[in-house]
């Protein structure tokens, strides 16, 4: 990260200009991203195959990792359950930045009684530890893969309101935006042309935050059996089935937390290499 | 003037936990739609879901039953587990207990670890320990608790077996004969809330080493333990009560997973039961009793931060 890297373009400059910490974080992530995308392609059996009549039976008779509690092949599982982890996680962020982020402009630039009655609303919010708001709702509704995503969408757009909502008061006072304002642009081309691209950097190292916590709360409420239902392949699925195996000598609930422990280190270690190449932009705030 | 403050402080606890009570009570009685129908299945005659909302005052407005569950709730009357047809309050008292004696202990062993940890790595700032402590912290707080839970089990259960990894405890067994029981849980639940202590710790013990008066105290030839114990520590000391409580809220979220894994019979793991089985009053019970103590413990490190910094006494 010296002054003159900053001359280079393309993906190589990109690269060389990233700390050690950062090329790992991005090259962990790029693998798990790919194995979502191809993983139950080449997954050599089915996520609910039997594959032996022996639980927890070694490998490499059995597959590549052995079977799990029920005889299924665990790549397999493992392949499959990447896709289902790290996407219903992404969908939750997405709807959350994307919830958020309208809400958070909105107040900011609305101002006034509507300011107030979101405001209020969200720190209402915010006073649940997230894991308990989580349990409330399940425990209303009963627990399906659209109440799940729902709920730590909600949650996790709380959190990204309070940034949005400051981001933008921020840039709202600076000049280019009392020049639009005086100009008469009309507020919706104020909030995408100006504010918006001032927003992104930190927004999108907060989009990255949202992400790995959506993950830990999905696998989590999975873990404790609320989230993703069986027979489908999940992280915290698999951890919670084989957790006894850890007796019979399998690995298997181990390597499946690892697995969501790579993936939720790698974004932060890209996070973090966004706010440190971002200096100036406001660090966003952690809150689990 | 201070009392005025605490007395806001207070008042806004009261008013978060008020609204807290109103989207417990939302959740789980508004969300879900006809209770009478869930109870009674789809079969049921029209007389029956009549009598079961009656008996259930579903007939009565929202905003009466609110109130009245309110009550009932403030009177310590939290209604009958419709899973086991017992007194809510009776299968919370002992969890609570439990789950209290966990969390102060793991309180016990995390501050002062955390602090001291946090203390060495802002004045060591960017050696190999610094370096290292961030990037433990910067793992710690990424990785499922699960994940801990885990691999420690894996290692001291399984593998040296020096440790239970399943955390049986019977009623009124004094806390010491369970010890060995709760070292576990202790270890995985401070690794948990450690991370965000340290790196809390760290970053506020940096801001003050950084100040002026600090660099103009060493300056003037004072010796260095002097400038951290008088000048620099009492800075550190409000955002150290801050620390401590917003430790516990976080032990508050931990707790529950770690419960489950160790099946310790805590509030957390009552909670998951109960939402498994769909137990609304034992849910609403458990709810309230979690956020009541996560409302409490952030107005507590808010009001210990205003008493022990005379710059926040002054109203902006």
């Amino acid at each position: 990260m010296t002054a003159q890297a900053h001359e280079e373009t393309g993906v190589g400059g990109f690269v060389r200009r990233l700390s050690v910490r950062a090329r790992i974080g991005f090259a962990v992530l790029f693998v798990w991203i790919v194995v979502a995308f191809i993983g139950p392609i080449v997954a050599p059996f089915g996520e609910g195959d039997m594959v032996s009549v022996e639980s927890f039976a070694y490998p490499p008779e059995a597959g590549f990792l052995g079977t799990d509690y029920l005889g299924r092949d665990l790549l397999s599982r493992l392949l499959y359950g990447a896709r289902m982890t790290m996407g219903v996680a992404l969908a939750a962020a997405c709807i959350a930045c994307i919830v958020g982020i309208f809400l958070g402009f909105l107040a900011a630039i609305a101002k006034g009684w509507v300011d107030h009655v979101l405001s209020r609303l969200i720190d209402a919010l915010l006073s649940f530890p997230s894991i308990i708001l989580a349990l409330i709702v399940i425990g209303g509704l009963g627990t399906s893969l659209p109440v799940v995503l729902g709920t730590v969408a909600l949650i996790e757009a709380t959190r990204v309101f309070r940034i949005a909502r400051a981001l933008a008061l921020d840039i709202g006072t600076l000049d280019f935006v009392d020049a639009a304002r005086a100009r008469g642009e009309n507020p919706l081309w104020i909030i995408t042309r100006e504010v918006l691209p001032n927003a992104a950097p930190p927004l999108l190292a907060d989009f990255g935050l949202r992400y790995t916590y959506a993950i830990l709360i999905v696998s989590g409420l999975s873990f404790l059996g609320l989230g993703v239902q069986p027979p489908n392949a999940d992280w915290g699925v698999m951890v919670k089935e084989n957790i006894q195996g850890l007796f019979l000598g399998s690995p298997a609930a181990v390597i499946a937390a690892a697995c969501i422990a790579t993936v939720t280190i790698s974004v932060n270690l890209v996070v973090d290499a966004f706010i440190d190449r971002d200096r100036k932009a406001r660090v966003p705030e952690m809150l689990p | 003037m201070i009392l005025k403050l605490l007395g806001i402080r207070v008042l806004t606890g009261l008013l978060t936990l008020a609204i807290v009570s109103l989207l417990v009570f939302a959740a789980t009685e508004i969300l879900p739609g006809d209770v009478a129908e869930a109870v009674l299945g789809r079969g049921a005659t029209p007389e029956a879901l009549a009598a079961m909302r009656e008996r259930l005052s579903l007939d009565q407005p929202a905003y009466v039953r609110y109130f009245e569950w309110l009550g009932r709730m403030m009177n310590g009357d939290f209604g009958t587990s419709t899973a086991t047809g017992r007194p809510v309050i009776t299968l919370v008292e002992d969890r609570l207990r439990n789950t209290a004696v966990l969390a102060l202990a793991t309180a016990l062993v995390a501050v002062p670890l955390a602090f001291g940890l946090g203390l060495l790595s802002a004045m060591r700032s960017n050696s190999i320990t610094d370096q290292t402590i961030t990037v433990g912290a910067l793992v710690a707080v990424a990785v499922p608790e699960f994940f801990t839970a885990v691999v420690l089990i894996y290692v001291f259960s399984v593998t040296l077996e020096w440790l239970p990894s399943i955390s049986m405890i019977r009623s009124g067994e004094p806390i010491l004969q369970t010890l060995d029981r709760l070292l576990l849980p202790i270890a995985v639940l401070t690794m948990v809330v450690m991370a965000h202590t340290v790196r809390m710790t760290r970053s506020t013990v940096v801001n003050v080493l950084s100040s002026g008066f600090v660099e103009m105290a060493l300056l003037k030839g004072m010796p260095r333990h002097r400038v951290v114990l008088f000048h620099a520590l009492p800075n550190v000391l409000s955002p150290l009560f801050t620390v401590i409580a917003l430790t516990l809220a976080y032990l508050v979220s931990g707790v529950v997973v770690v419960e489950t894994v160790f099946s310790y019979p805590g509030l957390g793991r009552l909670m998951v039961d109960a939402v498994a089985g769909r137990d609304v009053p034992v849910i609403q019970a458990c709810g309230m009793i979690f956020c009541a103590a996560y409302v409490v413990l952030n107005m507590t490190a808010d009001a210990l931060s205003v008493l022990s910094n005379p710059r926040l006494r002054v109203p902006k």
